[in-house]
């Protein structure tokens, strides 16, 4: 019942690391990669702030083991964008105001990535409903929605744009 | 909120699973997606010493549709069932189904098979899966037997699956007919206080077939024969509607707890039965 080898591709860096199969993928993150987007909520899989995309599926890290995750290629807000060079949804949340305190965001962003890629071009509704795992205590949600939108608008001109 | 510690096994195969399932016997459990398993194993509900992750498994992947006759891997995700076109055409009851269970996380995790095994009365797709009289492939070290939805639940968390066997698939037959999943909850992520599948089918100006079902009104899912009976032969009008949800009011036996008292279980039950008998022949 030792610790066993997890190999994760992380933002595209492969890291080899040793953990007890029963540790959680969120604590693995932060504590032994020193990734702390993904941020422990409720610990119970209802919230969402612990959302990373792992193998091209939102998912919520405080779910999933150490060794379920061996192998996996996982994104979080932080492969997403840098502080010099925000993310279009990153650049829409503050132009939209679409956080206060911040805890939710990392979740909030990594899931409405996935899910324009999964649908560019949500109505409010379909955004209201595929981000429906993800709690948020203080902006009521309204202006998430609005960024979220405003981001699908700004990636759709610029697909459109390139083509 | 750390499980305890297990030793964990991902074999590629079946006969793996079966092989470390029956070294181990009671200190052995498989996982699928993990997210009924995983928060009981954190609160320390479950104790799991050896722990099969079947992700490895391809033979439990896979949706085929055959003509009317449909199999489901027991490995695909809620979210494989809500994607998969040809299913949502076949027996778009699943579709309807799956998009009210939890939220997008967890429906990328859960899977088909793991929301039939687990045994919680709150599962939704039991239920759905006894509306549609679908069996159950188990695997054991003795061979491969089929139980129908049916005849599966005994009591919370306990079925007629063998401690040693795995569920490899689901099979149904698609009727075509008139369908409903109506799930009353008291917020997303929420199990159901009430829900109801249904199928009807038309035979002239008269329902010819009918199957109802219900979701975490007792410590099992029921099947109600008599709310079926109740339809067939009728014209589906008011009458009997009001005739159908009382005798699948009858066949129920909620409990009291933080989602109410018996009586409004009860009361939101026959709400929700009404509406689905409603919406299914709407579309039949
Ligand atoms: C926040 C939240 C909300 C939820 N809301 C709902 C809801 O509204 N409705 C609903 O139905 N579900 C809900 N769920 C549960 C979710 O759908 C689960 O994922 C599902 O019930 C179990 O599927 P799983 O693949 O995760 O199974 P696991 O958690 O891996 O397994 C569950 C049990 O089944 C056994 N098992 C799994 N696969 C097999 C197999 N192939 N053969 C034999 N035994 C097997 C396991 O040993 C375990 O005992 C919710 C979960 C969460 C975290
Ligand atoms: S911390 Fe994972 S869902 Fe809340
Ligand atoms: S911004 Fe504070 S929880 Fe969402």
């Amino acid at each position: 019942m030792g610790k066993q080898i997890v190999k994760l591709t992380v933002n595209g860096e492969e890291h080899e690391l040793l953990a007890e199969p029963r540790e959680l993928l969120i604590h693995v993150l932060r504590e032994k990669l020193n990734i702390t987007g993904p941020h422990v909520g409720c610990e119970t899989s209802h919230c969402g702030a612990c959302t990373v995309d792992m193998n091209g599926r939102s998912v919520k890290s405080c779910t999933v083991f150490a060794a379920q995750a061996d192998g996996a290629e996982i994104t979080t807000v932080e492969g997403l964008g840098t502080p010099d060079n925000l993310h279009v949804l990153q650049e829409m949340f503050k132009e939209h105001h679409g956080l206060q305190c911040g805890f939710c965001t990392p979740g909030m962003i990594t899931r409405a990535h996935r899910l324009l890629q999964e649908n560019p071009n949500p109505t409010e509704e379909e955004v209201r409903f595929g981000m429906a795992g993800n709690i948020c205590r203080c902006t009521g949600y309204q202006n998430i929605v609005k960024s979220i939108l405003a981001a699908a608008a700004e990636l759709n001109a610029a697909r459109e744009a390139a083509q | 909120m750390i499980p305890s510690r297990f030793e964990y096994y991902r074999p590629d195969d079946i006969r793996g699973a079966l092989a470390v399932l029956n070294e181990h016997g009671d200190d052995a459990r498989v996982m699928a997606g993990g997210h009924s398993l995983i928060p009981m194993m954190k609160l320390r509900m479950a104790e799991v010493p050896h722990l099969i992750d079947l992700q490895g498994i391809a033979e439990l992947r896979g949706i085929a549709i055959d003509g009317a006759e449909i199999s489901i891997g027991a490995m695909t995700t809620q979210h494989d069932l809500i994607a998969h076109a040809g299913l949502a055409d076949a027996a778009p009851i699943l579709r309807e189904a799956a998009l009210q269970i939890a939220d997008p996380q967890v429906r990328y995790m859960g899977t088909v098979g793991g929301n039939v095994a687990n045994g919680d009365p709150g599962n939704d797709m039991p239920g759905l899966m006894q509306c549609l009289d679908a069996r159950f492939e188990l695997v054991g070290a003795d061979g491969t037997r089929e139980v129908a939805a049916r005849d599966f639940y005994e009591a919370a968390y306990m079925t007629a699956r063998d401690d040693e066997e795995l569920l490899t698939r689901i099979r149904f037959t698609a009727t075509g007919a008139g369908y409903a999943y109506e799930k009353q909850k008291r917020k997303i992520g929420d199990y159901a206080t009430a829900a109801c599948a249904a199928l009807i089918s038309r035979d002239g100006d008269r329902i010819g077939s009918a199957s109802v079902a219900m979701t975490n009104l007792s410590d099992v899912p029921v099947w109600s024969q008599a709310a079926g009976d109740a339809l067939v032969g009728s014209t589906g009008d008011a009458a009997a509607i009001k005739a159908a949800t009382d005798a699948a009011l009858a066949d129920i036996d909620p409990t009291g707890d933080n989602r109410g008292p018996v009586e409004f279980k009860k009361h939101v039950a026959g709400i929700i039965i009404s509406r689905a008998i409603a919406r299914a022949l709407s579309r039949a």
